[in-house]
């Protein structure tokens, strides 16, 4: 079963973005933090404040790829019963007002598998999400994610800086949505970049990608933006985000810190 | 899936590491590289036969390999069935099976010309064994640990540090094993140059589950040839504790294609799996995708991994190998659990009748192996994997019935 009578909204997203000449703005925040209340307030904040994609984390009890910020936030909205059926229910309920920004879930495998994977391809079209990340499932094991990709669900695939040769060849040809380069190895949150590298790494990538690239793990600010937009179809920005987000009490407060962080990013990203 | 009586349990897992449905690469793309120069140098060692010797060399001198089947007469005869033997993998260099694990993964990373390793712990015996074997070939060494382990295992903390290891204290999630492997991950993706990751147990992304498995093998190669020297005939039946499995995995591959022989693994039922408070993933668990392989999971609805709960912290663990996932569907081994309670018992008993402590995980086998014995005759035999002993556990022990030490 497909809802979608259009192109994937990821895709249409980066047409825009390429006839436009613009850098995208990939906010990622963890679902139901920092309150489950005012999860679709804050999705619509980060659109306000110039968000072209929204990544949206499903929490994971056991999230190996993340660093102590993504790993904390997971913890606070897993104790407030934060699960997959939340998760959807706020994607549908943010395309009620917004029936264009593209949202993709990123996260880890099992609670997918425990799902099931039709029935959860099946729900997650009809609320308006647009595509997944999943961490934890290489190129390699994605067999599984089959029906998700029969429904027009993408599946965002990663490159890392230790991707052999051949393996990025696969991954290139695989590419849908768009092509996730993390940008050091390690894990969400750590780490400072080496701007030269990672730019010759992705233009190489680009150049060979069969989707756009977006590039991410350790931008943290408006100047690391600002460094990689120079050579990327689009940045990343998640750690810093939710490290900010952690703590505010009221929709007011996510509202205002989400924007107060996002804000300087666009602009610097828009003056290039 | 379905096996028939003439396939061969030695070809898994295939070349990507799955065994059946079980098993494979589920990590995040930044280990697809460490671990496929890992896959790639251990399946050219495995095959080389300089690398065989040296480890043969190490078992036998250092380990103290080959370790003795012990025919366990005086509870036998207290529990009144068939012949308890005891495959006394406590009397190796640092007291468990682990350190066949070890070894062979240090040889492994020296000869990769790694300088640091990482390991994660639970009860403490793996960090007490791969601090041993790093001290030995000079290697930087730091053992990731759940805060709550750390807590009920301080003697085989202070072991490591004696050693020369650095004991990192993990506070993320439940705090135990499986957060200690989270963290272990994490470490080995930040730093995958020059450090190689001694995974312990027959868990994780292939083909860890595979090298693992191999390591312990000797387990059950020396049992199986030492029941037929000594007794002329294989044990109508094998038992082994299951936490990841590698003790038991290690006594049972051997014996796979030997279709007389039952095989049955004792997990941890904790307080009983009815309570909920267990660590039981085979017989209470469903299949999910945990720490880079698919296999049996203990979890809720929404997919997260569940707490665990068993006296034993070596078994306290919501996954477990992912050969055994495999031989459980295809029928040819038993997982059934076994209580804190009964454990202790079979502690106790142990003691008395044999002058032998053991682990508190391997009481699980033992008290597995009791009930088992009844199930034979007299002339039966049932061969247990005493896979570690208890000097560690004496003062968890000492707790739980009240005893000031």
């Amino acid at each position: 079963m497909t809802m979608q009578t259009t192109m994937n909204r990821i895709d249409a997203r980066f047409e825009k973005l390429k006839a436009s000449g613009r850098t995208g703005l990939i906010p990622f925040v963890t679902a139901g933090d920092p309150a489950p209340e005012h999860a679709v307030a804050l999705m619509h904040a980060l659109v306000e404040a110039g968000a072209d994609l929204i990544e949206l984390g499903v929490p994971f009890s056991d999230p190996m790829a993340d660093g102590p910020v993504i790993q904390h936030a997971s913890e606070r909205a897993i104790a407030k019963g934060v699960g997959l059926a939340e998760v959807l229910g706020w994607v549908a309920e943010f395309r009620r007002r917004d029936a264009d920004t593209p949202v993709v879930l990123m996260g880890y495998l099992n609670p997918i598998e425990i799902h099931g994977y039709a029935r959860f391809a099946q729900e997650a079209v009809a609320a308006g999400v647009d595509g997944v990340l999943l961490v934890d499932c290489p190129l390699e094991e994605s067999a599984v994610l089959q029906p998700l990709r029969a429904d027009g669900l993408r599946q965002i695939l990663l490159a890392a800086p230790t991707t052999a040769a051949a393996r990025l060849a696969a991954l290139c040809e695989a590419a849908e949505g768009f092509l996730y380069y993390v940008s050091f190895a390690g894990i969400t949150g750590a780490g400072l970049l080496s701007t030269d590298e990672i730019a010759a790494r992705v233009s190489e990538i680009r150049a060979r990608a069969k989707a756009p690239v977006a590039v991410g793990f350790g931008v943290r600010d408006a100047q690391s933006a600002k460094a990689i937009a120079g050579f990327a179809d689009a940045v990343v920005i998640g750690s810093a985000l939710v490290e900010r987000l952690d703590g505010a009490a009221s929709e007011a407060e996510v509202v205002a810190r989400a924007q107060a962080f996002l804000q300087p990013v666009r602009a610097a990203l828009d003056a290039r | 899936m379905t096996m028939t009586t003439t396939d061969d349990f030695h070809r898994w897992p295939d070349t990507h590491g799955r065994f059946g449905d079980y098993g494979g690469i589920y990590v995040a793309e930044t280990l697809m590289a460490p671990l496929a120069e890992l896959t790639e140098a251990y399946l050219r060692l495995r095959e080389d036969p300089d690398f065989i010797a040296e480890l043969d060399r190490d078992l036998k001198h250092y380990v103290g390999r080959p370790s003795p089947i012990y025919h366990a007469e005086r509870l036998s005869k207290h529990v009144g069935g068939a012949r308890i033997l005891l495959k006394r993998e406590d009397l190796n260099h640092t007291g468990a099976h682990k350190i066949n694990n070890t070894v062979g993964q240090a040889l492994v990373a020296k000869r990769m010309g790694k300088t640091r390793i990482i390991a994660e712990t639970g009860a403490g015996q793996h960090g007490v064994a791969s601090a041993t074997v790093a001290a030995r070939l000079g290697l930087e060494c730091v053992v990731y640990m759940g805060a709550v382990d750390i807590e009920r295992q301080k003697i085989n903390v202070y072991r490591m540090k004696l050693l020369g290891a650095e004991v990192v204290p993990v506070t993320s999630g439940s705090k135990t094993l499986k957060d200690a492997l989270n963290e272990a991950m994490r470490d080995w993706v930040t730093h995958v140059a020059d450090t190689f990751y001694i995974i312990g147990t027959v868990a994780g992304p292939h083909p860890y589950p595979l090298m693992v498995r191999d390591f312990n093998a000797i387990v059950g190669r020396e049992a199986r040839a030492q029941m037929l020297e000594q007794y002329g005939r294989l044990p109508d039946v094998l038992t082994a504790c299951v936490g990841g499995g590698s003790n038991a995995i290690g006594l049972f591959h051997a014996f796979l294609n030997d279709r007389d022989v039952r095989i049955v693994g004792a997990e941890a039922a904790g307080e009983g799996i009815a309570s909920g408070h267990h660590a039981a993933s085979l017989a209470a668990g469903r299949p999910g995708v945990l720490h880079g392989n698919r296999t049996y999971v203990l979890c809720d609805d929404n997919g997260q991994i569940t707490e665990t709960h068993s006296v034993s912290a070596g078994l306290d663990y919501p996954g477990v190998g992912p050969e055994h996932a495999f031989l459980k569907d295809a029928g040819r081994a038993d997982y059934v659990g076994v209580t804190d309670d009964e454990a202790l018992e079979a502690f106790h008993l142990l003691a008395r009748t044999e002058g032998i402590l053991a682990a508190l995980e391997s009481s699980h086998a033992v008290a597995q192996a009791i009930k088992l014995a009844r199930e034979y005759p007299p002339d039966g035999i049932v061969l247990c994997n005493l896979s570690g002993r208890g000097d560690k556990d004496v003062h968890t022990i000492a707790a739980r019935e009240g005893v000031q030490v």
